[in-house]
């Protein structure tokens, strides 16, 4: 039996400033807009994240970890039946990924004062903001898995809030659903893993007693002689990650939701709420580790993941959503790398680093800057997203050209860029642990630096192709700074100057083969960049053409059937038969026997209303009169 | 007397003077404030005035002597969980506009106080009788006031009354039984204290716990709509006018759960381990999830969905009877009070819509996010309470069902790996696919009437500010719940089976 710890509820100021002020500010949003006015309710929002920006960089100093417990929430007989609290796990991992969500949330609000500029319905943006921030804390600081899965759910609902913030457009009000549906379908299995491990160790499903269990309790007998417990667990929580992070099969409500404003695809689709489900893995990555079986699922889908998307992304032409593939790509390659370390089985993660967990990281920022830069474009292009209307865009728009240029090297891994280390750290562990996934890497390496290359020769190379590129220019300060504070992490956050403080986040590779990685990769980088120059130098439309890329291998069309025929295929055969054959014998069928009854009654009757209250009357009189005269018989 | 006895009678003396021809609105919704805040000073009182595990605030006059029949009432912290839920949803239904306010308040104040009279009272015979009470008001309204043609609503009120009559008499059959076996020759008792601390001294053989117990399941199952006894459900809360929706199907449909877990439970706690007992009832609340949750898949109008929803989410409150863990028990508890909470918002809603729009078509709607935004947030609440999203009062219960269903604390776990996963543990899983099926149809609603481009000729507007109060209210009961379940929780402090409570 494992013996939890004693959780009272303690003073957190910092831990309670960070998790509830974003929520506070939600609140009072949502209830008092209209007496606030809009700028307030804009201020209050960039004020709160600056504020927990300040708060997560005093947290970054952490050495080792502790559990606060800041509220009870299913609380059962002083805990003996049911302990369930919203508490905190303060640890390196926790604390740089804190420093990630609130920069980058902080950077994405400051932005979006002027994106959002003229959108009518800014406090119910800035709102939805902070409830993300809140949602998002809540997953980074859990320290149990029903905690993470409390506020997993509520990240979703922000996500729909903000997928759909213009609802009345009918593609972003389906792209919030399907969004919310996906991610409720990972969370199916998510549930379920909870419960198999809620159930396994005796109700107690926080990280520490987790992994407790697992060296000297419940979860180790249970693993030493039913395998198929810690697999079967591995794989439900996976699935979790698979919706929330995109992978295949659950990847297709990602590149939909970019219909959502720019920053927050920055902010959420790119850099944060995508992660969590890498967050949530690396985790859990001594489970992971003691499952064979599952280190290697999770290594083989998200190796997939990174292949798959790389393809679609070669031939998209909407320039939010080459990116969105990029990042169903990159988050392929962190998923994949939870696998693989999985298959050492020797566990990472918390204060000792994961590859993983350092390509989160590097890639939260180059991602979220091109995300920014793409929505600088688009704010500048009015509202033109198709790269191939754009054209010149380096003329008119220097600096944003160069934090673009910036975050591409870093995103295909140009030497000494951040992406670079952090990509290296994955293809090292690849290279020793399965060379069929290392080759995936490599090759999706290769096709990353093709795409963005062929996006960044199109959109901002030649001339302009259209009447609003040709008029495009460079966005003022407010949108400026975040992408050149962006730019200067995606340059330097792989180095360990910055690491310092972000120890847990960076690991380099120095494993066996290492130069080789290096110049494997290297390679591939430049096939990839020289062919999209080859194919794409002042092209004024795409030369390549290749339809199951295009068309995302169909997938969202075999979904849709798929949906048409089991779900609501299903749904109209059971109405039929529940119509037909339930109601048709318990109920109908005596009623038609009762009607015949029933019209005696009437005749009798005046009219309808009297003849409830007769029967009922009647029932009511037959009961008395069974318990109080005839009972009594039978008593005795 | 008793303050409950006060509370049960204020709303019948309330009804009584609307007909002798006092002032309609104003009549109700004094007396549904005073209600309200009595309950509430109780529920305060509660934990202090017995620890919660004894029965409080008891009061008891003798009918009869033989057999022994009192008009006794005692609270605990179920029961007035339940009567919190009653007095709430009065409140919020009374609000309501309506266009023969004398008719709708007096059938309104009946049924709360039907429902309160069942939820307090401790001696069987007259929680059947105030059940029963409760149930006239309900079909007259439907068959009156329904929302349908003449023909069709005859129709439905006819259904309800035949099958919720048939569903009445076989509990009766079942109590009748009960009684007899318990009095054991003796003299009969109704006292269901005193049930409770024979069924605890003296428990009846297994052999005949089991039929019993299922008697009772069938009885009170029917009033809850369990399947294969739903099928009057759906069309007699879409048809029934908003009020009467909302006091049915949040309030007074819970009574059978209730009955399930006050009477049933305790009594014949055995006979509900009984395996083929278990099996039936696994696979009948799968029906409810399940099948019933496809159903609701298929409609096409928002009334027909949320009736068939209301009648889906039973099934969770009976997987919590199944599990009949601790947890699971308390969790079923927590989900009844949430549930009649968030059908009670959406049906309130919903009537609004009915009267503005004409038509709840969904596919003739659309868009009206921006017509009445206020409307469209209270809806989300309503609508996000009833697909399970964390924070709202709804996941707090569901999840305890769940957690409930693998483990009971650290005593006794129930889910043994060498085992395997169990019938039961396999029920959950299936059950947990029926909250991906609540979010399609949930979902797919919203997007239809609140999102989307307005449509041409459809007009709806926000409710006048001081018709705001009740749906507040009631998301603010959802949101405070669903962040502090502990506010319920911690009224129950003694195991809701096994033991019985003790008379001071």
């Amino acid at each position: 039996m494992p013996t939890a710890p004693e959780l009272v509820t303690q003073s957190a100021p910092l831990m309670n400033i960070l998790l509830f002020l974003p929520l506070a500010v939600a609140l009072v949003i949502l209830l008092g807009r209209k007496v606030l006015g809009v700028n307030v309710c804009v201020f209050l929002a960039v004020a709160s994240s600056a504020i927990c920006l300040l708060c997560s960089i005093f947290n970054l100093g952490v050495v080792g970890s502790e559990t606060i417990r800041l509220m009870p929430f299913l609380f059962l007989d002083g805990g003996k039946l049911l302990n369930v609290g919203i508490d905190v796990l303060h640890d390196g991992q926790s604390a740089g990924m804190m420093f990630i969500v609130t920069l980058i949330g902080f950077l994405v609000q400051v932005f979006s004062v002027k994106y959002m500029e003229d959108d009518d319905a800014k406090p119910r943006y800035f709102g939805a903001l902070s409830l993300f921030l809140f949602s998002m804390t809540g997953i980074v600081l859990a320290d149990n898995l029903v905690m993470m899965f409390v506020f997993w759910e509520l990240v979703g609902l922000s996500s729909f809030l903000l997928i759909g913030h213009w609802f009345h457009k009918p593609s972003a009000a389906e792209a919030s659903k399907k969004a919310f549906l996906t991610n409720r379908i990972g969370d199916f299995g998510f549930m379920i893993g909870i419960l198999l491990l809620f159930g396994a160790n005796h109700g107690d499903v926080s990280f520490a007693g987790l992994r407790e269990s697992l060296m000297m309790g419940p979860l180790k007998a249970a693993a030493g002689t039913q395998g198929w417990l810690l697999t079967a667990a591995v794989l439900c929580l996976f699935m979790g990650a698979v919706g929330k992070s995109a992978q295949v099969p659950l990847h297709v409500w990602l590149p939909d939701a970019m219909e959502g404003p720019t920053p927050v695809s920055a902010l959420i689709h790119a850099a944060t709420m995508v992660a969590a489900g890498v967050y949530m893995l690396v985790r859990i990555s001594f489970l992971i580790a003691a499952s064979e079986t599952g280190a290697m699922w999770i290594a083989g889908i998200g190796g997939v993941t990174a292949l798959m998307a790389a393809l679609m992304a070669t031939q998209q032409g909407d320039i939010k959503r080459i990116l969105a593939y990029s990042t169903l790509s990159q988050l392929g390659y962190m998923v994949m790398a939870v696998g693989l370390v999985g298959m050492t089985g020797e566990a990472m993660g918390g204060n000792a680093g994961h590859p993983a967990m350092f390509h989160l990281y590097t890639h939260a920022f180059f991602k979220a800057m091109l995300f920014l830069g793409a929505g600088a474009i688009i704010y500048s292009c009015h509202h033109e997203q198709d790269i191939w209307k754009m054209g010149g865009l380096a003329k008119h728009m220097p600096a944003t050209t160069l934090t673009f240029a910036i975050g591409t090297a870093a995103l295909i891994g140009v030497p000494g860029l951040s992406g670079f280390f952090s990509k290296e750290a994955i293809l090292g562990v690849a290279w020793g642990e399965c060379k069929w996934l290392f080759a995936i890497g490599a090759f999706t390496a290769l096709l990353t630096a093709f795409y963005m290359t062929r996006l960044f020769i199109v959109a901002f190379l030649g001339k302009a192709r259209s009447e609003s590129a040709s008029h495009a220019m460079e966005v003022r300060l407010p949108m400026l700074v975040p992408l050149l504070v962006l730019a200067f992490l995606s340059i330097f956050s792989g180095y360990h100057f910055l690491g310092g403080p972000l120890k847990a986040m960076a690991v380099h590779g120095h494993g066996e083969g290492h130069y080789t990685v290096m110049g494997i990769s290297i390679a591939a980088l430049l096939i990839g960049v020289v062919l999209a120059f080859v194919l794409y130098k002042g092209k004024d439309k795409d030369p390549v053409n290749i339809k199951l890329f295009a068309n995302k291998f169909y997938i969202d069309e075999i979904y849709a059937g798929l949906i048409k025929v089991f779900q609501d295929g299903l749904a109209w055969v059971v109405t039929g038969i529940e119509h037909v054959l339930v109601d048709g014998l318990v109920a109908r069928l005596p009623a038609a026997l009762v009607a015949k009854v029933g019209q005696k009654a009437r005749l009798l009757q005046a009219g309808q209303l009297q003849g409830y209250t007769f029967l009922l009357g009647a029932g009511v009189i037959l009961a008395i009169y069974v318990i109080v005269f005839v009972l009594p018989g039978v008593g005795h | 007397m008793s303050a409950l006895e006060f509370i049960i009678f204020i709303p019948f003396v309330a009804a009584l003077a609307i007909w002798l021809g006092a002032p309609a609105r104003t009549t109700a919704l004094i007396a549904s404030t005073i209600n309200l805040f009595w309950v509430l000073l109780l529920a305060l009182r509660l934990p202090a005035s017995t620890g919660g595990s004894e029965l409080a605030f008891t009061s008891r006059h003798v009918v009869l002597d033989n057999p022994a029949i009192a008009f006794a009432v005692g609270a605990d912290g179920v029961s007035i969980i339940m009567a919190l839920l009653t007095v709430l949803v009065t409140f919020a239904a009374i609000w309501q506009i309506v266009d023969k306010p004398a008719m709708y308040h007096i059938a309104s104040l009946l049924i709360s106080g039907g429902a309160l009279g069942a939820f307090l009272s401790t001696d069987l015979f007259f929680i059947y009788a105030f059940h029963e009470v409760a149930l006239i008001p309900t079909f007259l309204m439907i068959a009156i006031h329904g929302r349908a043609e003449k023909e069709q609503r005859l129709a439905v009120a006819w259904k309800t009354t035949i099958y919720l009559g048939a569903a009445s008499l076989l509990l009766l059959a079942g109590l009748a039984w009960a009684v007899i076996e318990f009095s054991g020759g003796g003299k009969l008792t109704f006292d269901l204290v005193a049930l409770r601390a024979q069924a605890l001294a003296s428990p009846l053989p297994v052999a005949t716990q089991a039929p019993m117990f299922f008697l009772l399941l069938l009885g009170f199952g029917a009033l809850v709509s369990l399947f294969p006894l739903h099928s009057w459900a759906a069309p007699a809360y879409a048809t029934a006018p908003t009020p009467i929706a909302m006091l049915h199907s949040g309030v007074l449909k819970k009574f059978g759960l209730y009955g399930l877990f006050r009477i049933a439970l305790p009594l014949l706690p055995q006979g509900a381990q009984v395996e083929w007992v278990q099996q039936a009832l696994l696979v009948m609340l799968l029906g409810n999830i399940l099948v019933i949750g496809l159903v609701t898949i298929h409609q096409t109008r928002l009334d027909d969905m949320l009736a068939n929803s209301s009648v889906m989410h039973m099934g969770y409150l009976f997987l919590g009877l199944a599990a009949g863990t601790e947890v699971a028990l308390r969790g079923a508890v927590l989900l009844m009070f949430a549930h009649g909470v968030s059908i009670a918002l959406l049906f309130a809603i919903c009537g609004r819509m009915r009267n503005q729009l004409g038509t709840l078509e969904m596919s003739k709607l659309g868009g009206l996010g921006s017509h009445a935004p206020f409307l469209t947030v209270v809806f989300a609440f309503g609508a996000f309470a009833s697909i399970g999203l964390p924070g709202l009062a709804n996941f707090a219960g569901e999840v305890m069902i769940f957690l409930g269903s693998f483990t009971n604390g650290n005593a006794a776990t129930t889910f043994i790996p060498a085992n395997g996963l169990t019938a039961l543990h396999w029920t959950v899983i299936f059950s947990l696919w029926g909250v991906v099926i609540s979010a399609v149809y949930m979902l797919r609603g919203y997007r239809a009437i609140f999102q989307g481009t307005p449509q041409t000729g459809l007009f709806m507007s926000d409710p006048a500010r001081g018709q705001w109060l009740p749906l507040v209210l009631l998301a603010a009961v959802l949101l405070l719940v669903g962040c502090f379940p502990s506010l319920l929780l911690d009224l129950i402090q003694a195991p809701l089976a096994n033991v019985a409570p003790v008379t001071p």
